[in-house]
């Protein structure tokens, strides 16, 4: 409830600014921001519309989602949605969202957990070889993943882990996405050194300054982690592609490439109204929480 | 050892979990990667020991590595300037002081969550058809059809212009630098009589070149991996190869023919060409690149 007047007062604000934005525009000598202004709402519309056409299209007919530029369907119809829940691969659609969230909860809270202990390690204790480690860390964070990848495939088929969520989920526990343990330490930082001090005069140990200080000050930065983990291993197509072969266990990325890749009979009005269920559960988690991808961005990119 | 050197050795404990992973998932594979890179080894054979073949093949008798190469070099080309220009022109647009431009920038940023996801590149896909959005919007204009995906010319920059969609998180960190620039330095230059493009100039583009260096740098490695985009929106790097990135090509090798060895030698090829431009824009960094003392 609270979001969503906080959605609505930004609305109101934004329409409010729309229009002194367009007063002080058109008023005398103001020609630099009239064109600023026209720049921003051609790249909004860039940027939406698609998004708009998407969504209003999952609602048409296939004949009439090509040759037509508006969003809103003149015949509209659910049977897209319905065919594509039912229709993809032996299974409902359900099946494959329940696949994904089986395999990014798991993911998604190892790498918030890792990443706020490992980056404690490199934020608040002075060990010899510190620096040379941090330094190791942050490379990683440029080796691409491409050159990981047959590796690490040779890696899981040693260890039976082929065709299962492992090959996600234990890479997280133990930190191997170093943007997160980055972002985390950037955070820490700006923690005060005094909080640590004087708990540990009161007789904390190092981990109860971990987990009774550093933590719950912490809370919005282990959050922005989860929230970008989500979007990321929701998106990712790659790793699922090489690691995930049996369509019982796919994920969403998968499924849709399935009724994509079906030569020149693709029903699109069930593969656009399941790209809108693809979408919804991001597009959901970023309205509701958009100031902490933000600021996440913001935190690393800063100071890197 | 004193208490406090005591204290500061726990922190090695904390950093057991990255040392597993590091030496596991990182160290590991990119040495063996590397081993690899010298051996026949078919999936279900056994690996031999075939010296520097590999490299030698990408560029005699692999008829498509040089496809690739071209056409990733001219992906990237295509993606990181215009991504970065257009992230810092609205950076800098939206960074006026008017009320309600945070839900702009909100919008700004929503392409960036779907990523080059597959449900995005099948959107990217379906306008860029015979009869899809885009053709359907220029014959509103009065301009004939193009035939987006089929043509071999304009396949690519139709791919490119997905992650140029995309432009939301550089535009963050923009957004953020601007943030960082102190309003004295502006009230100094106008007392100096600069007008506002000489401010833009003298000013803030100078002080932003750090995060135009970390967006380069980062932009750059992401553009030379892609994948999705060019696997999905037109299907595995058609038409004839005019979107075959490399990233397509070690798939094929390593996923699709199940050659480990030169996939991985193909995947090491990527990794040096990645490491060189990266080298090549820290070095030229040290030229254009503005740090505060």
């Amino acid at each position: 409830m609270k979001v969503d007047r906080n959605l609505s007062a930004r609305v109101e604000a934004t329409v409010h600014g729309f229009i002194t934005g367009l007063k002080t525009a058109f008023g005398p000598g103001n020609r630099v921001s009239l064109i600023s202004y026209s720049v921003l709402v051609v790249v909004l519309i860039v940027q939406i519309y698609p998004l708009l056409w998407l969504l209003g299209s999952s609602f048409k007919p296939t004949q009439e989602i090509f040759g037509s530029v508006s969003i809103i369907p003149r015949e509209f119809t659910v049977r897209g949605y319905i065919r594509g829940w039912l229709g993809i691969g032996n299974y409902v659609f359900g099946r494959y969202i329940y696949n994904t969230l089986l395999m990014v909860l798991p993911t998604i809270a190892g790498s918030m957990a890792s990443s706020a202990v490992v980056a404690f390690g490199f934020a608040r204790f002075n060990f010899r070889g510190r620096r040379l480690l941090f330094a190791l860390m942050i490379s990683t964070l440029m080796l691409p993943n491409t050159v990981l990848i047959v590796p690490r495939y040779l890696l899981f088929r040693m260890l039976g882990w082929l065709d299962t969520y492992w090959t996600f989920i234990v890479p997280a526990w133990t930190a191997s996405y170093p943007f997160f343990i980055f972002l985390m330490v950037q955070f820490y930082r700006g923690l005060p050194r005094e909080l640590d001090e004087s708990a540990r005069i009161d007789g904390c140990n190092s981990f109860q300054v971990l987990s009774r200080i550093i933590v719950p000050l912490s809370r919005a930065a282990i959050l922005a982690c989860g929230l970008f983990q989500f979007v990321w291993r929701w998106n990712d197509f790659f790793n699922v592609l090489v690691y995930i072969n049996s369509v019982e266990k796919y994920p969403v990325a998968l499924a849709l490439r399935l009724t994509i890749d079906v030569g020149a009979n693709v029903q699109w009005n069930n593969v656009i109204a399941m790209s809108v269920v693809a979408i919804v559960p991001p597009a959901l988690m970023y309205a509701f929480t958009q100031r902490y991808f933000v600021e996440g961005v913001a935190t690393t990119g800063l100071k890197g | 050892m004193n208490r406090a050197q005591r204290y500061h050795n726990m922190g090695y404990v904390y950093l057991i979990p990255w040392i597993v992973g590091f030496l596991v998932f990182q160290l590991f594979p990119l040495g063996y990667s590397l081993v690899l890179s010298f051996y026949k080894y078919p999936l279900l054979g056994e690996p031999t020991f075939v010296g520097v073949r590999n490299y030698v093949k990408m560029f005699t008798t692999d008829p498509n590595f040089m496809q690739s190469v071209r056409v990733t070099f001219l992906y990237v080309v295509l993606v990181v300037p215009t991504k970065i220009i257009f992230a810092l022109m609205v950076a800098l647009l939206s960074n006026m002081s008017v009320r309600g431009v945070g839900l702009f920038r909100m919008l700004f940023y929503l392409p960036s969550i779907f990523g080059s996801s597959v449900a995005i590149s099948i959107l990217w896909r379906s306008m860029f058809l015979k009869r899809g959005l885009v053709n359907s919007l220029l014959s509103l204009l009065g301009v004939p059809a193009f035939p987006w995906l089929t043509s071999t010319s304009l396949a690519l920059p139709v791919v490119a212009s997905l992650q140029v969609w995309q432009f939301g998180s550089s535009m963050v960190i923009f957004l953020a630098g601007l943030k960082q620039i102190p309003t004295d330095y502006y009230d100094s230059a106008r007392i100096d009589g600069a007008n506002p493009w000489q401010m833009l100039l003298r000013v803030t583009l100078p002080l932003l070149t750090p995060m135009i260096f970390f967006n380069v740098v980062m932009q750059t490695i992401l553009a030379f991996q892609d994948f999705t985009a060019p696997f999905i929106v037109t299907n595995r790097g058609g038409p004839l190869h005019a979107t075959y990135v490399l990233g397509i090509h070690i798939y094929n090798h390593a996923f699709t023919y199940f050659n480990m060895g030169y996939g991985s030698g193909l995947s090491w090829m990527l990794f040096l060409v990645i490491m060189f431009f990266t080298a090549l824009i820290f070095r030229s960094s040290r030229r254009w690149v503005h740090y505060e003392s």
